[in-house]
């Protein structure tokens, strides 16, 4: 910096102390403020997320190595498997997944920074509730990840998958709710944890077995019984599964290959429908969002 | 806040009796003291003393573990909304966004307090301009030095026009001059909007800026005065005299004015009251040449050693060997 502004800001201005203060007033607490906030913590995420050209690249890293560098790796030998249709095309719905997943947790993970160094602290002394920023946070997450999200959608002609807009609205909601959850899941762990490496690690830990049992890499039909049993008890099932069926909606495919890639998840025999899927990962997000509410308000 | 009832006696911060624990530490251990509306009060320690801890609880971060605290007029449990809007704070470690500019972060502030959206402009100019960052509004924080994101953190606290400023630290790691100037500062916005003034330091010097200060030890308040006064307790000035024979000099000093003198930085030192009619005195009945005589009010550091026995430097690191086992203790036996 100039030197210059060092030196003037030794003396107050000329004139500073003739002029009136601007006198300001802060308004009683109501439901207006609260929402003020919730949108002010929101709109901070996007801008943050914005500045962060390294972040937006760092996420998108690993979705597209799975996505091309394994997916076109693993056609030879997954061919005889697949009757025929890319391999690239099966995992596709599970990468637009875990896309928002590694999104939403960079995003929450923001929040153990904050708390620590940042503007978090200096909303804990605001007059507003702590559950506005934690809403505001989880919505914020939310948004973030979803953009991403749009990101691996534009690849779908890739893979074969056509656009449409009908499946791009289903993604995209889809795409929404997970990262909702997965940011609450995120900012329920970052409540308790105050550094930045235990979070990772406590992320990496619960996230990538998600993952990988999740079926995002593969048809959870015909599964092992151990395997079956993980993967019905795995969140991320419920948000996977859907994605494919929207997805292979909208493939022409023959029938067999539809039902050894796309058989569904059922519990002892039922087929889980679709709705019931994306209603639980919603309701697990709004429980861990109120449980990560509850903690920073009883947190000092 | 023309619409809101000052305290009746005038009174900007009233504590009673007020302690937290936390678990095996007990940070604060029953303090009173009251700090009177457009006061600058300053609150003095080593590490570890417990001056956060106060803040915290007077900023409604922490609750109490005992005890009641009223700020701006309203309960700090009770009231904390309330509580809220009345003060503006400056932790001891930086909270900006450095990704943003300076301004960018005044305003997520004003938002955030709610202020009239007519009047943020006005006011960023007017906070931006008294700490002397007006120009530099526009950059992002991240390039800022030290002393300049300090005063942004000043004029944050400030932008919505709080009865009550709480600094804590606020010119921790700074250079001379930039301390300096934050205090010029600060007793220039003490002044220009009223305001009540509570900031902790464990600089000596800096306390004499405050119009009152409390010496906070070991999570008690030793002593609570206007700097003048701690200074006239400690009664003594600090005389050093040069000698061509100090050990004969100390000698000398005990056997005819009955004074324990020590060597220091190479000189002899020694504390008598009302030290410039004592030289007088010296010079004629010592009965030895004197190559140099100094003679100094008691500083601060002096009055910090008189009520708590030690130094400031010495408490503290008293303190940090005791935090490191506090410290181990915990990583050991949690999470
Ligand atoms: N959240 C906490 N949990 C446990 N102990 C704490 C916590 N916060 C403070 N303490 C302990 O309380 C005591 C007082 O700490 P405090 O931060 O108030 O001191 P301080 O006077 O502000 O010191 P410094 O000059 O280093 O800022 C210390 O022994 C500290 O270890
Ligand atoms: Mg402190």
């Amino acid at each position: 910096m100039s030197t210059t502004t060092e030196t003037t800001a030794m003396a107050p201005p000329a004139g500073a102390l003739t002029v009136e203060p601007v006198r300001v007033t802060v308004p009683k607490h109501s439901v207006a403020s609260e929402l003020r906030a919730i949108r002010i913590v929101w709109r901070r995420d996007l801008i943050r997320f914005v500045n962060d050209r390294v972040r937006i690249a760092a996420s998108l890293v690993q979705p597209l190595l799975f996505l091309f560098v394994m997916g076109s790796g693993l056609q030879a030998i997954s061919s005889a498997g697949t009757h025929g249709v890319d391999l690239k095309t099966f995992i596709y719905p599970g990468i637009l997944c875990i896309a928002v997943m590694f999104t939403a947790m960079f995003s929450a993970a923001s929040i153990v920074w904050d708390r620590e160094f940042g503007f978090l602290r200096e909303m804990m002394v605001a007059p507003v509730r702590r559950s506005s920023i934690v809403i505001g946070k989880c919505l914020g997450g939310a948004t973030v990840a979803s953009t991403q999200g749009v990101i691996m959608l534009l690849l779908a002609p890739l893979v074969h998958v056509p656009y449409d807009p009908v499946l791009i609205l289903g993604i995209l909601g889809l795409q929404l709710l997970l990262a909702f959850s997965i940011t609450a899941f995120g900012v329920m762990v970052a409540a308790r944890i105050k550094q930045m490496q235990s979070f990772f690690g406590v992320m990496q830990m619960v996230v990538m077995p998600m993952f990988f049992i999740s079926g995002a890499l593969f048809p959870v039909a015909g599964l092992p019984g151990w395997l079956a049993v993980l993967n019905r008890l795995d969140p991320l099932t419920y948000a996977v599964d859907p994605m494919r069926r929207l997805v292979f909606g909208h493939l022409s495919i023959s029938p067999a290959a539809r039902a050894a890639l796309d058989p569904g998840v059922t519990w002892f025999g039922w087929h889980v429908p679709a709705l019931l899927e994306a209603g639980m990962v919603l309701l697990l997000g709004l429980v861990m969002l109120a449980v990560a509410i509850w903690e920073f308000s009883t947190s000092e | 806040m023309a619409s809101e009832a000052q305290p009746a006696d005038g009174r900007a911060i009233e504590v009673r009796a007020l302690a937290k624990t936390y678990r095996e530490v007990q940070a604060v251990k029953g303090v009173d003291f009251d700090v009177a509306a457009g006061e600058v009060f300053g609150f003095l320690g080593p590490n570890g003393a417990g001056k956060t801890t106060t803040i915290n609880m007077l900023c409604t971060l922490v609750k109490p573990t005992a005890g009641s605290a009223t700020v701006a007029g309203h309960d700090v449990v009770r009231e904390r909304d309330d509580v809220r809007r009345n003060i503006g704070l400056v932790f001891q470690d930086p909270t900006l966004d450095s990704y943003l500019t300076g301004a960018q972060n005044l305003k997520l502030h004003a938002e955030l307090y709610g202020i009239e959206s007519s009047l943020v402009a006005p006011r960023m100019r007017q906070v931006l301009t008294m700490v002397g960052l007006w120009d530099r509004r526009d950059t992002a924080v991240g390039t800022y030095s030290g002393g300049m994101r300090r005063r942004l953190e000043i004029a944050r606290g400030l932008m919505h026009s709080p009865r009550v400023l709480f600094l804590d630290e606020p010119t921790i790691g700074l250079d001379p001059q930039t301390r300096r100037s934050i205090w010029s500062y600060i007793r220039e916005l003490q002044q220009r909007e009223q305001i009540t003034i509570f900031m902790t330091t464990h600089y000596m010097d800096e306390a004499e800026w405050c119009d009152r200060i409390a010496i906070m030890d070991h999570g008690k308040i030793v002593a609570l005065e206007a700097p003048e006064t701690l200074k006239a307790q400690v009664g003594t000035d600090r005389v050093t005299i040069q000698t061509d024979d100090d050990d004969a000099a100390i000698g000398a000093l005990a056997e005819r004015f009955g004074i324990t003198a020590r060597i220091s930085e190479g000189a002899v030192a020694f504390g008598v009251p009302e030290g410039e009619h004592f030289v007088p005195r010296l010079f004629s009945e010592l009965g030895m040449p004197i190559r140099a005589v100094s003679v100094s009010r008691p500083t601060l550091d002096d009055v910090f050693m008189s009520y708590t026995g030690s130094t400031i430097r010495d408490a503290e690191e008293d303190q940090s060997k005791h935090r490191n086992r506090v410290m181990m203790q915990m990583m050991g036996g949690r999470r």
